[in-house]
C-alpha cells in the first residue's frame, strides 16, 4: 500500500476514486480529461468491484446519471473538460440545490492557454456560481487525497462537490502513496422523499439551506489542511497562490526557503480569516492564479480602494495563458532565466489528418463539389476534421462548440445562404447534433449535413461512438426523408460517385443527410492489435 | 543532484519510449520524478514535447523553467531546436539528424545541421541509420537514448536494467536489439563528445 505508484494527474483521481469506493463514473471525454475515466474502464479493481465506468453521450447526460446514482445514495464521479461544464451546466447549477445523497465529485478539467480547447474558461466561476465547495489540487498526491476527503465532505455536507484541475496536472505523472480502500455503499434513498423535487415551494427552501451551509464550507476550508499560510520574514510582500501556481513559486527557491509569507489556497470558498491575515500583515500582495484572477478581483475589490494588489489585472503576470515558472519568477523581480532563441529557421508544425484518414476523401469530394459556389458555406464542428480548416483543405468556415455546424448552417440557410452546408463527426452528432437535426427537419430547411462517420471518437483517442451503426436509422427515426440519406465510401476509388452524389444533394431544397463511413486508421490499427493479442492468448490457453 | 530533461519529436515518433526508460531507470535508483505528457490530439505529425525531471530532491514545477533543461534529446533534428529557450548554458544537445519532413516549408538540412552545431555542447547522430544498420529499424530511439546516457547522472547498468524490465514480455530477443541499439549510441557519444 505504501508503494509509490507514477501517476498522471488524471490517473490519481481515478485511482483515489476506485479505492474512495465508487460505484460509478461517468463521462464524456475532453483533453485533458479523458485519462481519468479510461483509468477506470481499464482497472481490474474497478471490473472486480463492478463499479459501471463508460462514455456517455455528452456531459449533460453524464451528470444527470452521475445524480440518479447519488440519489440512490452510492459514491459517483463525474469528469469532464472545461467547455463540458457548460452542456452539463443545467444539471450541475440544479444538483447544488438538490443536494447530493451518495458522494458526488464533479471533475472538470481547464485547459489554460488552450493547447486542445476553443477558450480557457475557469472552472472555479462555475464553483462559485453553483456555490459549491471546490478542490483544486497542487500535486498528484493532493488530488488523490482530495478525493477521499471530497467524497467525506459530499456525504458530510450532502452536496455536490466541484474538483478543478488543469492541463499541467492532469498530464504529469509523479509518485503517488495509496491510501486505505473503501467499500461501496449499499443503495439507500434520501430521507426526505421531497428533496430532489425542485418546484419552486421546495427549491426556495433547499437553496436557503444551500446559502446557510456556506459558513460551513468556509469552516471546512480553513481546517481541512489545503490552505496553508507559511510566515515569512519579509513583509514587504504576501503571496496568494491558487493551484498549481504554488509550484512555480516553490520552483523560484531551490532551497525552498520564500522570504515572505505565503499563503497556499487549493479549498474554496477561500477562508476570509486567511485572507485577512496576510493582507493586514503585508505591505502589498502578489496573487498568482492559474486562471481568471478570480481572488485576485475580489481582494481588489470594484474601487480598489485597499493595498497594492499586483496580479493579472495590473499586468505584473499576463492577463491570459498558464503560468510557468518563468512567468512567477519575473513577478518577483527575478532575472529572466530564458536560454537562446529558436533559430529564425525552425518552422510551425501544425497537426494533420493522419496519412488515409477518411476525413480526407470527404473534404477533396465536398471542396470539389462546392468549385461553382462562392466561399463561405461550410459549417464545421469539432473533431480531427477542424483540421479541414488547414492547408491543403481549407474546406471550412466555422468551428465553435460541439453540434454547432448543424444549428449555424440551419440559421444560414434561414437568412437565405443556399446551398448550406454542416459537417459533423459521429460523435459529435450524438453528442448535440441530433436535436439541430430535428429543428431542421421541422422547418425544412435547405441544408445539406454531412456526418462524418469514422466510427469512433478519434480527436480523443478513440472511444465508442454512441451510435456505432444507427447514425442512419437515427436520421430516419427524427424524420430525414429515406431519399435523402446516403452512406458514402470516403475513399480515392469512390471519389467519382461521392462527388455526383453532393452535387445532386447541394441542390435538393430541404434536409439531406451524406454519411461518408470507414473507420478511422488509428482506431482500426488499434483494433487489429487488440484483436492479435487476444487471438495469442486464445492460441496460448 | 537533478537533470531536466526535454524530450522532443513529431506525434508519432514514440518520445514517451525514451521517457519511460528514463523514469523506470530513475525510480529503481531511488529518485524523484516529475514527467509532463502530451496528450489529446490523436492526429499524427504536430511536434510534441515532454518534460522529464528527476532529482534526489522533492520536484516542485511539472515545467522545467527556461535556461534551466541540462538536457535536449530530440528524435528529429529541427524539434530539437525548437526548445532551445528552456536549455541551460552549458545543457547537450542530443538529437538524430534524420528528418521527419511533413510540412512544405522544411528548412534546409545543412542549415539545420549548422544551427545544430553552434551550440557548444551538442551530439548530432542519424539514429535510423545506425539502428537499420543494427537490423532493428525500429529501435532508433534507444539508440538516441544511449546517445543521451553519458550525460543522465544515471549509471548505464540501470537503463539497461530498465529495457530487460520493459520488454520483459516481448522475449530475449527484442531485449537483446535494444540493448544493442543503446550501446550504439552510447559508443558515439562517448566518441563524439569533444
Ligand atoms: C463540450 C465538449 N466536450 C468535449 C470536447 C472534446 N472533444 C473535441 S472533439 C471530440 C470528439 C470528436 O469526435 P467525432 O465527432 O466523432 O470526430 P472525430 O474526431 O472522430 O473525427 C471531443 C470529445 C469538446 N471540445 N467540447
Ligand atoms: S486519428 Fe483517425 S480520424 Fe483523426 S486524423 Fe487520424 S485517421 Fe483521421
Amino acid at each position: 500500500m505504501n508503494q509509490k505508484l507514477m501517476l498522471l494527474g488524471d490517473e490519481a483521481i481515478a485511482q483515489a476514486a476506485i479505492d474512495a469506493g465508487i460505484s460509478g463514473i461517468y463521462a464524456y471525454p475532453g483533453t485533458p480529461s479523458t485519462e481519468i475515466t479510461e483509468y477506470v474502464i481499464q482497472s481490474a479493481e474497478a471490473k472486480s468491484g463492478k463499479i459501471r465506468a463508460g462514455w456517455s453521450t455528452n456531459e449533460k447526460t453524464a451528470m444527470e446519471s452521475a445524480l440518479g446514482m447519488s440519489y440512490a445514495g452510492k459514491r459517483v464521479m463525474v469528469c469532464m473538460k472545461h467547455v463540458g461544464l457548460n452542456v452539463a451546466a443545467d444539471p450541475f447549477m440544479n444538483s447544488a440545490i438538490t443536494g447530493a445523497n451518495g458522494g458526488l465529485i464533479v471533475v472538470s478539467a481547464d485547459d489554460p492557454s488552450m493547447h486542445s480547447s476553443q477558450n480557457e474558461q475557469d472552472s472555479r466561476v462555475y464553483g462559485q456560481f453553483a456555490l459549491l465547495p471546490i478542490l483544486e489540487p497542487t500535486s498528484q498526491q493532493d488530488a488523490y487525497d482530495m478525493v477521499h476527503y471530497g467524497f467525506d465532505m459530499s456525504e458530510k455536507l450532502g452536496v455536490p462537490v466541484l474538483m478543478r484541475i488543469t492541463t499541467r496536472l492532469a498530464h504529469s505523472r509523479a509518485g503517488v502513496v495509496r491510501k486505505p480502500t473503501r467499500l461501496q455503499n449499499e443503495i439507500h434513498l434520501p430521507e426526505d422523499h421531497r428533496q430532489f423535487i425542485l418546484l419552486p415551494s421546495n427549491a426556495r427552501r433547499q437553496y436557503k439551506t444551500l446559502l446557510q451551509k456556506q459558513e460551513v464550507f468556509e469552516k471546512y476550508a480553513l481546517e481541512s489542511g489545503f490552505n496553508v499560510f507559511s510566515d515569512g520574514e519579509n513583509k514587504e510582500l504576501g503571496i496568494i497562490t491558487t493551484g498549481i501556481a504554488y509550484n512555480y513559486l516553490l520552483e523560484n527557491y531551490p532551497d525552498r526557503i520564500i522570504p515572505f509569507p505565503v499563503l497556499k489556497i487549493a479549498q474554496y470558498p477561500v477562508p476570509h480569516s486567511m485572507v485577512a491575515e496576510i493582507y493586514n500583515s503585508c505591505e502589498k500582495l502578489l496573487i498568482l492564479e492559474e486562471g481568471y484572477p478570480i481572488l485576485e478581483e475580489s481582494i481588489k475589490g470594484f474601487l480598489n480602494t485597499g493595498k497594492t494588489v499586483r496580479g493579472r489585472l495590473d499586468g505584473t503576470v499576463p492577463r491570459d495563458g498558464e503560468l510557468n515558472p518563468n512567468i512567477v519568477a519575473l513577478a518577483l523581480g527575478m532575472h529572466d532565466t530564458r536560454g537562446i532563441d529558436i533559430p529564425s529557421i525552425v518552422v510551425g508544425r501544425p497537426p494533420s489528418l493522419c496519412k488515409g484518414c477518411p476525413h480526407i476523401y470527404s473534404y477533396n469530394a465536398l471542396n470539389e463539389a462546392l468549385e461553382v459556389f462562392s466561399k463561405g458555406r461550410v459549417f464545421s464542428d469539432i473533431g480531427c476534421y477542424t483540421l479541414g480548416a488547414l492547408d491543403p483543405f481549407d474546406a471550412i468556415n466555422t468551428c465553435v462548440d460541439m453540434g454547432a455546424s448543424i444549428t449555424m448552417a440551419k440559421g444560414a440557410a434561414d437568412a437565405g445562404l443556399h446551398p448550406a452546408v454542416a459537417v459533423i463527426g459521429d460523435s459529435t452528432f450524438t453528442h448535440s447534433g441530433i436535436t439541430g437535426l430535428i429543428d431542421c427537419v421541422k422547418d425544412k430547411s435547405q441544408i445539406m449535413i454531412m456526418i462524418l462517420d469514422n466510427e469512433t471518437t478519434a480527436m480523443t483517442g478513440g472511444q465508442d461512438s454512441s451510435a456505432f451503426g444507427r447514425i442512419e436509422d437515427i436520421c430516419l427515426g427524427v424524420g430525414v426523408k429515406k431519399e435523402h440519406i446516403f452512406i458514402l465510401d470516403p475513399s480515392p476509388k469512390s471519389h467519382k460517385e461521392n462527388l455526383a452524389i453532393l452535387n445532386q444533394e447541394l441542390c435538393y431544397e430541404g434536409v439531406s443527410v451524406i454519411i461518408p463511413r470507414r473507420e478511422c486508421i488509428q482506431t482500426s490499427i488499434r483494433h487489429h492489435k487488440e484483436h492479435q493479442k487476444s487471438e495469442a492468448l486464445l492460441s496460448e490457453n | 543532484m537533478k537533470r531536466d530533461i526535454i524530450l522532443a519529436g513529431v506525434g508519432g515518433q514514440g518520445i514517451l519510449s525514451i521517457a519511460t526508460t528514463i523514469g523506470t531507470a530513475a525510480l529503481h535508483t531511488g529518485l524523484h520524478l516529475k514527467q509532463a505528457e502530451v496528450h489529446g490530439m490523436s492526429q499524427r505529425g504536430g511536434d510534441v514535447s515532454s518534460n522529464l525531471r528527476i532529482a534526489d530532491h522533492e520536484i516542485a514545477s511539472d515545467l522545467i523553467p527556461y535556461g534551466k533543461a541540462d538536457l535536449i534529446i530530440s528524435v528529429e533534428p529541427m524539434e530539437s531546436l525548437r526548445y532551445l529557450p528552456l536549455l541551460a548554458p552549458g545543457g547537450w544537445l542530443i538529437t538524430s539528424t534524420k528528418p521527419f519532413i511533413n510540412i512544405p516549408n522544411y528548412p534546409e538540412m545543412d542549415k539545420l545541421i549548422m544551427e545544430i552545431e553552434h551550440i557548444h555542447n551538442h551530439i548530432a547522430l542519424d539514429a535510423d541509420e545506425i539502428a537499420r544498420k543494427l537490423g532493428s529499424a525500429r529501435s532508433a530511439n534507444m539508440v538516441i537514448l544511449g546517445a543521451a546516457s553519458p550525460f543522465l547522472e544515471i549509471e548505464y547498468s540501470e537503463l539497461q536494467d530498465a529495457i530487460r524490465q520493459i520488454f520483459e514480455k516481448k522475449g530475449e530477443e527484442i531485449i537483446a536489439m535494444n540493448l544493442n541499439a543503446l550501446q550504439a549510441g552510447r559508443d558515439f557519444a562517448e566518441t563524439h563528445m569533444n
